[in-house]
């Protein structure tokens, strides 16, 4: 009797029909298809069960490889990217090679695109005599083990990058953060209280920037970006791109002598930090509490880079410091890490294009991001809320939903811009007094103490409107409206259109994904959803892992976020960073390409095609040999080769070949 | 529209015109991935594509093409990933070249241009997988079936399989 464990002898392949429920057998005809198994050439066993990855659905089929001496294994269920997994460990646990295993997707790519029953069952057939083919043609195979570096990249020094960073290097495990500002902070930096406790946002912020500044085991790389990513999960090598600050970081101690001895007495050119609303000078510290507290000099406006004769000013207060080096340049630096988590945030709709609510043409229409400075005490008002001429505004209009749940522009719901419009209402009624009007098309307030925080605010006295505004005009048709921004919308509650005065408009701008989220997601290797943010994994499974193994997402690059969900984000993206560090080891996938010297006519085609240099020359036989290291397993030197001598692990020519056949036979 | 007409070989009465049968190879990581999609988001779409999965789409041999055309497809589907997009860098782009060639290749073997297609459908175009089979189910459902004797087609096809192997790189 031939050994079923020996993989030369003729297969012996069982066929497992999973019913997913009602997913499949809903309308694939499942009885039918695993009698129509039974009958194939090779197959000793075929069955069908309610859902074959359970525990007893797995326990059947290591069952059947004990008692009927199975050698291959075809599972018609799912995807194979949802549970090939599961089903190479069952059979690695009834004692036969993992790879002996064929999936058939009925699910995603039948029962769930088709209606008609005929067809579907038809199509599942079809595909379950490819695989069976296909099937006793596996060999066994063997995954890789790789060492794994216990390093950690984090991109993006948000709230999200720097929490991962902190969870991580806390561990013990070292950390690279590269943030492309000249300071980490985010976008939380910006906001003067957090919702809805209105806990101050830098008193909760700053300590965590400052801890990240000062760790032992964080190294932390600011105005700088990530140029280059090579390698693979446990062993990266990233390129990472320091822009010139023109400043010696290690000597400059945050003093801001410099800034104060510039020749420009007064800032001249818009402050990032706060949005244009106020001044800076060429050199300067992007915010107090900037971490890391070095000040930098913007070449575009310093007077020394565009002329080479200023006074210098800066050199001499600096002194004997000497940390200000005009000659600065551009550096690249290559780090080694085993994981990656991208937390590259989020930018805001630009306000501009709803051009009929006036943003950039009533000087009175402003972002929430801008009001978020104007009500914050280091902002450039210190924290009076005042309109561009400095008078305090006594009626303000909050319009919601700004680029956001519009088929014009974004169709999602940005999540956040509710609950901080709730906040700025507060604040502004708190701090001034005005009457305030929030424009909302739904409220939505879920998590925690969010919908009292909204009752709150009813009781305030802040008025809510019901309707999408139509536009935001100054053409005043009534005395009353002389001098004031008319905000026109239907109040779907009452059933009119309201012509409502203020002195100040608020557009709760959504969020977006960042303006080169494609250009990240194509360096990192993972995919972008239709929108542009960062697909994960699986949207409930595998919420923070990616496609590319060592590459995890937190926060806003994911999709819109509060600070509660990016810091469970980034806590979990952590544990998975550190889980693999741990884990010391990591297994890759055998579908390399290998050479068969025999065959190999030393042509050299396949040197020149492989993107990861993978393959080389060995002069003295003149055969190419591949570095299974490398390989990453696409399999193009495969098809490429003229004398057929390159095979690939799992699908092999002639694999795929007998399941095309398999596909097209003749039933 | 119900389908009332099978698929050869399985069971078609005479007089019927026969569904096309159509031989799809997607790459792992963006048209496998979309047709995923397509399923989860419950898009529904012609049952005439079977999937081979490959790695990428740089995997494609031609042969596998000629194959499937040798063996009674009606029509060959690739997908792989959007230019400059490939999980493996440059796949897609080897893919496409192949493709290229192959196209003049069928094209004097009498398989009409409808019959062999090459798209790049990311792993978010769920919607593109529903919209490319259906126009294409459409077009083989006008051309008919492919009009090559079994055998004959195995005799003819077979050196030109073996040309092809030697010119394309």
């Amino acid at each position: 009797m031939p050994d079923a464990r020996n993989p030369d002898t003729a297969p012996r392949i069982g066929v497992y029909v999973c019913h997913c429920g009602t997913n499949i057998a809903g309308t694939v005809d499942v009885h039918s298809l695993t009698e129509y198994a039974a009958k194939l050439p090779n197959v000793a066993v075929s069955r069908e069960y309610k859902y074959m990855c359970s525990d007893p659905g797995q326990e059947l089929i290591r069952q059947d490889i004990r008692d009927h001496n199975l050698n291959r294994i075809v599972v018609a269920s799912c995807s194979p990217l949802m549970h090939e997994p599961t089903f190479r460990g069952a059979l690695a646990r009834a004692g036969i090679n993992a790879f002996f295993l064929q999936m058939v997707n009925i699910r995603e790519h039948v029962s769930w695109v088709h209606t008609n029953k005929a067809d579907a069952t038809t199509k599942a057939k079809d595909l379950v005599r490819a695989a069976v083919r296909r099937v006793g043609l596996h060999k066994p195979l063997e995954k890789r083990r790789v060492e794994i570096n216990p390093n950690v990249l984090v991109v993006g020094g948000g709230i999200a990058g720097i929490h991962a960073a902190l969870t991580v290097a806390n561990s013990g495990k070292h950390v690279h953060l590269v943030e492309r500002q000249p300071t980490i902070g985010g976008h939380m930096a910006l906001f003067d209280k957090t919702f809805p406790t209105l806990d101050c946002a830098a008193c909760i912020l700053t300590p965590k920037m400052t801890a990240v500044g000062s760790h032992p085991n964080i190294t932390l790389w600011t105005y700088a970006e990530v140029a280059a990513v090579k390698g693979y999960v446990g062993n990266y090598k990233v390129k990472v791109r320091h822009k010139p600050r023109y400043i010696i970081e290690d000597l400059c101690i945050g003093c801001q002598e410099c800034v104060e001895a510039c020749v420009y007495k007064e800032g001249r050119w818009a402050d990032e930090f706060n949005l244009g609303l106020s001044k800076r000078k060429p050199i300067y510290l992007p915010f107090p509490q900037a971490v890391p507290q070095k000040v930098l000099i913007d070449p575009e406006a310093c007077i020394e880079f565009k002329s080479h004769k200023c006074k210098k000013t800066c050199i001499e207060a600096c002194g004997e410091r000497k940390a200000i080096d005009f000659q600065q340049k551009e550096t690249i630096e290559e780090i080694e890490v085993g994981s990656i988590i991208l937390a590259t945030g989020f930018k805001t709709f630009d306000a501009h294009r709803n051009a009929y609510y006036g943003y950039g043409v009533h000087p009175n229409v402003y972002t929430a991001l801008e009001v978020e400075r104007l009500v914050n005490a280091s902002g450039p008002t210190g924290g009076e809320i005042v309109l561009r001429n400095g008078a305090k505004p006594k009626m303000v209009g909050i319009i919601h939903c700004v680029g956001s749940r519009d088929q014009n522009t974004n169709r999602w719901c940005s999540k956040v811009c509710c609950m901080y419009s709730l906040k700025l209402a507060h604040l502004i009624r708190e701090r001034i007094g005005a009457e305030v009007y929030n424009f909302y098309i739904d409220m939505r307030t879920p998590g925690k103490g969010y919908e009292e925080f909204y009752d709150r605010l009813l009781d305030e006295g802040v008025h809510f409107v019901r309707g999408r505004v139509a536009e935001v005009t100054d053409w005043p048709i009534h005395p009353s409206e002389e001098g004031k921004l008319i905000i026109r919308a239907e109040d779907t509650l009452a059933g009119f259109v309201r012509r409502i005065p203020v002195d100040m408009v608020v557009l709760s701008t959504g969020l977006e994904p960042q303006a080169d989220a494609r250009d990240v997601r194509r360096m990192f290797n993972i995919s972008c959803s239709e929108e542009g943010w960062f697909l994960e994994r699986h949207p409930k499974l595998a919420p923070v892992s990616t496609f590319t193994d060592g590459v995890f997402i937190a926060g806003a690059c994911q999709g819109p976020k509060d600070i509660p969900d990016s810091v469970a984000q980034a806590g979990a993206a952590a544990a998975e960073a550190m889980a693999l560090a741990d884990a010391k080891y990591v297994e890759l996938e055998p579908y390399t390409a290998h050479v068969l010297e025999d065959a190999c006519s030393g042509c050299k085609t396949c040197l020149t095609i492989c993107p990861y240099t993978a393959i080389s020359f060995i002069e003295e036989s003149k055969k190419a040999r591949v570095n299974e290291v490398l390989c990453k397993g696409c399999g193009t030197c495969v098809a490429t080769c003229p004398t057929g001598s390159i095979e690939q692990n799992l699908f092999e020519d002639q694999e795929i070949f007998e399941e095309v056949e398999g596909l097209l036979a003749y039933a | 529209m119900p389908n009332t007409r099978s698929i050869p070989g399985n069971g078609h009465r005479s007089g019927e015109v026969p569904e096309p049968r159509i031989v799809g190879f997607f790459c792992t990581w963006c048209t496998y991935l979309a047709a995923d999609l397509a399923g989860t988001s419950r898009i529904k779409y012609a049952p005439n594509v079977r999937v081979v999965r490959v790695m990428c789409s740089g995997r494609i041999d031609p042969q596998f093409v000629l194959d499937a055309f040798a063996n009674g497809a009606d029509g060959v589907l690739i997908g792989g990933c959007h230019p400059g997009d490939c999980h493996y860098q440059e796949g897609n782009y080897n893919c496409l070249r192949r493709a290229r060639l192959l196209k003049q290749v069928l094209e004097q073997l009498g398989i009409e241009e409808d019959r062999f297609r090459v798209e790049w459908i990311s792993a978010a175009e769920g919607d593109r997988v529903r919209v490319v089979i259906n126009d294409m189910v459409e077009k083989l459902r006008a051309l008919g079936p492919l009009q090559m004797q079994r055998e004959n087609a195995l005799v003819s096809i077979a050196p030109v399989e073996q040309a092809l192997q030697e010119v394309c790189v």
